[in-house]
């Protein structure tokens, strides 16, 4: 039971979550701007599934908000850590399973993302802020992780 | 006081008194009282507490809840808040106040005295017992939250031309279509075998009242469906009073519409009449109750570890205000409310069941938009009073305000709330940009908001630094897996808040769990 339960239809988390808020599973709007590689036009493409195709937009979109802007990290009562420079991120596998299962306070973002999507933002983000791992993720290697 | 005079609850008080709870809460049930909450009043810790003492982590309403009860049955209680004031998620921003989110986004709200929005939880269904026990038993001010409003809009960019529709007319035209159908089925016999001719008669005369039907059942440009949908032109005094009836939409543009899909919200439990707002703002709920507990709580105070042995239960903490080294607090146990988001990065020495479970449940995204208005030109122009328009659009819905109706001043509504991968890419973006957003697709509904905008406010809970995230979000697996394992007591530990029950994002659950939580630690206390 949520705020939102009465409306869900399976019980699988924020899925479900929206479509109580936005009606029956399948029954959404899916504006065509969804397919859009542009930031800007792809923001707010569906409550179920980011527009966005490009890893920075991805990042701009979703990342930023608890790793911030300048990919550093914030501290409060507890801390969303920086991923620049962070060795973290040496082994591929890592960040791929984070973005699509979570983690404690890092929730699963894999049900809003398809496997292009975790492939690009986890690629985005493994080549700036200070890191420089060049070896590529596939959309394969997500498909794996999931 | 005579049997005679006796009201239930205190009937109810006095079987509970004599044959223990489980008889109260079969009593209340049989006067209609209780088959809605699991609440069975207020808790009675009876028994020597043997003057033992008790850390409760975070003054939002399950902290504060056990802060009270414990007090009262003789615990020595210290409370432990990370932020400057009690309430937790349970906040409301007014005029006057900053807010400073994660990454150190700084807002100053410019609304007029008296006007807020409440970031967090905003509603209190009548049957969330608990929380209104407690709103009554320390005198906060209650006004009805009105959840449909008849007159306000439901709204999608792909249906009616992009034109905002009354709810009144997207009900009336769904429910008359279906009326209409179900009664040409009874004409044509198609029930014949599966409902009694008795019973279709019957049908047949409720499906013209629901649906606003005419004589000849069907659902058409009538007084019987304006009855139901509104008028073309109102009924009205003198010579001109004769009503003009309105046209229904066909069942076509109903149904592919999607308009349908908002009307479903208010029918469902959590959101039935009558639903409930504390006067003036959330933050006046907990508020009440910090005043009873105001001075065993410490402010600015930033759990760094929880480390219980045999003997107790040690606490290091720094403050976040005067800094300096880490500081302990110590006593026999221990009532953790912190955040699973908050809780699960902090060293805590539980057995590994707790510790699974602490770490297995995320928190859902959410975001809220506050805007300022010059006018109340929703009132003024379009005589919507309160209640929630909805809309496909990503701010979800439009809150107006439920208090002040009529104000010549200036108003507040709540602008977007939303969840899922909108409100991530709304925490994503600086607050103005939020707001801007916000103003953008709201003025597709309400065309005012391009002249009339003044200021505005916006939270995205992942950057609110006190809980990193809405409310726990728990699936069937993950439930199965921990939640059990979350609720017990480990050693001298035990956690307590929306997250360890059934009622997740709502106060009640908050309570329901902190009461629970207190109740088996006492009986802990007193059986050791």
């Amino acid at each position: 039971m949520t705020i939102f339960k009465s409306f869900t239809i399976k019980a699988a988390g924020l899925t479900a979550l929206l479509t109580g808020l936005y009606g029956a599973a399948g029954a959404l709007p899916h504006p065509a701007h969804a397919q859009a590689s542009d930031a800007s036009s792809a923001a707010f493409a569906s409550p179920r599934h980011f527009g966005q195709k490009d890893g920075a937009a991805l990042y701009q979109a979703i990342c930023q908000g608890c790793h911030m802007p300048d990919a550093k990290g914030a501290t409060g009562a507890g801390t969303y850590p920086a991923l620049a420079g962070n060795p973290n991120l040496e082994a591929a596998g890592y960040p791929v399973a984070m973005v699509v299962h979570g983690q404690k306070a890092m929730p699963p973002i894999g049900e809003f993302l398809d496997d292009d999507q975790v492939a690009a933002v986890v690629n985005y983000v493994r080549t700036h802020f200070g890191n420089h791992y060049t070896d590529a993720v596939t959309a394969a290697d997500v498909k794996a992780a999931r | 006081m005579g049997f005679r005079d006796m009201k239930r609850r205190d009937l109810l008080s006095l079987i509970g008194t004599v044959a223990g709870s489980a008889v109260m809460y079969q009593a209340a049930t049989s006067l209609g009282l209780a088959a809605e909450t699991t609440y069975k009043g207020p808790i009675k810790l009876d028994g020597d507490a043997k003057g033992a003492s008790i850390l409760i982590l975070g003054a939002g309403v399950a902290g504060l809840v056990a802060a009270i009860e414990l007090r009262k049955a003789g615990y020595k209680v210290q409370v432990l808040e990370y932020r400057e004031k009690a309430g937790g998620r349970s906040w409301s921003l007014r005029g006057g106040d900053t807010y400073t989110e994660l990454g150190g986004f700084k807002q100053t709200v410019g609304f007029d005295p008296g006007l807020y929005i409440n970031p967090g939880p905003w509603r209190i269904p009548y049957h969330h017992r608990a929380v209104l026990d407690y709103c009554h038993r320390y005198g906060v001010a209650l006004e009805p939250f009105n959840q449909v409003n008849y007159n306000a809009y439901l709204h999608s960019a792909k249906a009616y031309g992009g034109k905002p529709q009354r709810f009144r007319e997207i009900q009336a035209d769904y429910h008359g279509h279906v009326a209409e159908l179900l009664a040409k089925l009874t004409h044509q016999n198609a029930l014949d075998g599966t409902v009694t001719k008795e019973d279709q008669e019957k049908l047949l005369e409720s499906l013209r009242a629901w649906g606003g039907l005419d004589k000849n059942y069907a659902y058409a440009a009538s007084l019987d469906s304006s009855n139901v949908r509104g008028y073309e032109k109102a009924p009205g005094g003198g010579v001109n009073g004769a009503p003009v009836p309105s046209t229904p939409a066909s069942l076509s543009d109903v149904m592919q519409g999607g308009l349908w899909r908002f009307l479903g919200m208010g029918l469902r439990d959590e959101f039935q009449s009558t639903i409930f707002q504390p006067v003036g703002g959330m933050d006046q709920f907990p508020a009440a109750l910090a005043r009873q507990v105001k001075d065993l709580i410490r402010f600015n105070t930033k759990v760094t570890q929880i480390h219980q042995d045999d003997h107790g239960v040690t606490v290091t903490y720094t403050d976040t205000v005067k800094g300096g080294a880490p500081q302990t607090a110590k006593a026999d146990w221990c009532l953790c409310t912190i955040p699973l988001s908050v809780l699960s990065q902090i060293k805590l020495n539980v057995g590994p069941k707790m510790a699974n479970a602490i770490s297995a449940v995320p928190y859902e995204a959410a975001a809220k938009v506050g805007l300022q208005f010059k006018r109340r030109f929703w009132e003024q122009d379009e005589a919507i009073y309160g209640g929630i328009s909805f809309t496909d659009l990503p701010i979800a819905m439009i809150g107006y305000p439920n208090s002040g109706y009529g104000s010549p001043g200036k108003g507040v509504l709540l602008g977007t709330y939303v969840f899922g991968a909108y409100a991530m890419e709304y925490t994503a973006m600086p607050p103005e940009e939020r707001i801007k957003r916000a103003l953008a697709y709201g003025a597709q509904i309400h065309p005012q908001y391009t002249k009339e905008f003044d200021t505005g406010v916006a939270v995205g809970w992942h950057r609110v630094p006190w809980t990193l995230g809405c409310h726990a979000s728990w699936t069937e697996e993950t439930r199965a897996a921990h939640y059990q394992d979350l609720c017990q007591v480990d050693g001298r530990i035990a956690l307590a808040g929306e997250h360890a029950s059934y009622i997740t994002g709502w106060q009640e659950g908050a309570v329901l769990s902190s009461l629970d939580a207190v109740t088996r630690l006492h009986q802990r206390v007193v059986t050791a």
